[in-house]
């Protein structure tokens, strides 16, 4: 289980995490919501350790992660996305999926040098869950393609792909669905639940409110650096303080 | 490169001495080579990382000296004073590796700067060691088993042999996971990092195999010449490594020795033809015009020709590999 506890981070006097605590249940879909400027994506990079947090700490299985480098946390299995397009611009699809299955590889430098004949079925092996992960995300006709040329829509796949790839115990997902038409974030709902039905625990921050209310079993609620509700979509819903933060003015509008 | 195309090259390097006329052209065909091996590995940390190292020199001087000093003053044979080249530069590597770390970019290129400046001083002021600016004459020749590697023709399938031997390195390298993990760093480090990329690992191993390789360039090269002084570490050698690894195209493993063929032979041919001043003025407007309308480099714009397609010119993002 991913656990998080008064979780704090300031850039200088600029406080953008108070304290935060939560708790992630194992092979969950849980959201995080909030306004703008509420610390989501802060929250991520601190916990996947792009951020040094500066109070708090965050323990998976009840083993620490606060300190570790963000690809030491990645080992122990708590992989993320990124909420600006980030995939490996010049490579091709194919490529990109190979880059996210680095760790499953295992040769080393001299193993390589030696050039071992049990690296080429490695390598075959690695090519072939590649390819299964992208036709997972529906891009098998793209493989070839540099990352760079895909649609905005189907670059994020290729992201989603190459964090799949990294077989997450913890799935981080930094607002999949920005920036896409509606039909293409139904693509993505699917996908998310079908990563849970395999056993992954997804933790997942989004401005969409049909996507987190349609996918969710847990909606966190950050506003101003601190969490203000936890509970099930149709309670969040609900929740008075909520409905005054999240929507301001238009509340009851939800 | 078609694989019927790398064997007729392969063949046309094993038979070279052949058919060279005289002893100079195969003197450049030697230098050829040891560059080859040097922008072999600068290409390592500049193409697949895509770390400008501008103090690459630092790594083939410390190979020359390490070399020159062991076989004079210790009398070592050859090929340990080759091994200990290649294993003190690796390890000067290791060191920039780890310092350099923490420096992408702009303070990358300048902690490399400072490093071949620091160096460079030693191997002048340290005069007991050094013999300082007037530098070490006398560097024997190599030797296999009984047989003296003193004449050219000798020295080419020498230089020749390393030649092969960093090009299998490379290779076997980049199409690798560690060559994909190299490629990640320099694509996006953030996101190579979320999967389990290790860039401390990685960044340092390329540094060291790229610094050690270096090495090797130059102990070929003291025990060519003969000769080593602080002139090993001018910035010259960085930067005509450079320019041999962009115009041949960085980021390839082709691309390193056709532009150390390719400038090795240019200034020889070009002295020639015309006087000094009009060699360099050549040199230079060449350079402008490969830069200009080859931006990714000779080899991926080859490439892109037979495969029939417009190379798109893309000149911050070459291709990962071929």
């Amino acid at each position: 289980m991913l656990a998080v506890r008064d979780l704090a981070v300031r850039f200088g006097g600029v406080t953008a995490l108070e304290s935060v605590s939560f708790e992630v249940r194992p092979g969950s879909i849980t959201s995080v919501i909030g306004p703008n400027g509420a610390g989501k994506t802060t929250a991520f990079n601190a916990i996947t350790g792009y951020l040094r947090p500066t109070g708090g700490r965050v323990t998976y299985d009840g083993a620490p992660l606060t300190g570790l480098r963000p690809s030491a946390i990645a080992r122990r299995g708590i992989v993320r996305t990124f909420q600006k397009t980030s995939v490996f611009p010049a490579l091709s699809v194919e490529d990109n999926v190979l880059i996210g299955l680095h760790l499953r590889g295992t040769a080393g430098f001299f193993a390589v040098l030696a050039g071992r004949a049990r690296l080429m079925a490695e390598e075959r092996a690695l090519t072939a869950d590649a390819a299964a992960l992208i036709d997972f995300v529906g891009l098998g006709h793209r493989r070839r393609e540099a990352a760079r040329a895909l649609p905005y829509g189907e670059q994020r796949l290729v992201e989603l792909a190459v964090a799949l790839a990294a077989r997450p115990r913890v799935l981080l997902l930094d607002e999949p669905g920005a920036g896409m038409s509606s039909s293409e974030k139904a693509v993505v709902s699917g996908l998310i639940r079908r990563v849970r039905e395999q056993g992954v625990t997804v933790l997942l921050v989004e401005h969409d409110m049909r996507m987190v209310m349609g996918v969710s079993d847990t909606v966190i609620v950050l506003n101003g650096g601190r969490v203000i509700a936890e509970g099930a979509p149709a309670a969040i819903q609900a929740h008075p303080e909520v409905i005054r933060a999240y929507l301001g003015a238009s509340a009851g509008s939800a | 490169m078609t694989r019927a195309g790398g064997w007729l090259l392969a063949a046309g390097a094993l038979t070279l001495p052949l058919w060279l006329q005289s002893t100079y052209h195969l003197h450049v065909a030697i230098m050829a080579g040891i560059f080859g091996v040097l922008a072999m590995s600068l290409n390592l940390l500049l193409g697949y990382t895509g770390q400008l190292s501008l103090g690459h020199a630092a790594f083939f001087g410390i190979g020359a000296y390490t070399s020159a000093l062991l076989t004079l003053k210790l009398d070592w044979s050859f090929w340990p004073a080759l091994a200990a080249a290649v294993a003190l530069a690796g390890a000067a590597g290791f060191f920039i590796g780890r310092l350099a770390l923490k420096l992408r970019g702009a303070y990358f290129v300048l902690v490399t700067i400072s490093f071949a400046g620091v160096i460079s001083l030693v191997s002048v002021n340290w005069i007991e060691l050094t013999n300082g600016p007037l530098g070490l004459p006398g560097v024997p020749a190599p030797e296999l088993g009984p047989w003296s590697l003193r004449s050219k023709t000798a020295y080419y399938y020498l230089v020749l042999a390393a030649v092969g031997l960093s090009y299998l390195v490379c290779r076997r390298l980049v199409r690798s996971r560690i060559g994909r993990a190299l490629v990640a760093l320099r694509e996006n480090e953030p996101l190579a990092e979320s999967v389990g990329v290790d860039v401390t690992h990685y960044l340092v191993l390329a540094a060291v195999v790229s610094a050690a390789m270096a090495g090797l360039g130059g102990s070929l090269y003291a025990h060519y010449t003969r000769f080593v002084s602080p002139e090993v570490f001018l910035f010259t050698y960085t930067v005509t490594m450079v320019i041999m690894v962009v115009a041949g195209g960085k980021g390839t493993l082709a691309g390193p020795l056709v532009g150390a063929v390719l400038f090795s032979v240019l200034p020889e041919a070009l002295r020639a033809a015309a006087s000094w001043q009009w060699q360099m003025l050549a040199y230079g407007v060449l350079l402008v015009l490969l830069v200009f309308y080859l931006p990714r480099g000779i080899v991926p714009w080859l490439a892109g020709v037979m495969l029939g397609s417009q190379a798109p010119r893309e000149p911050d993002s070459p291709p990962a590999r071929r």
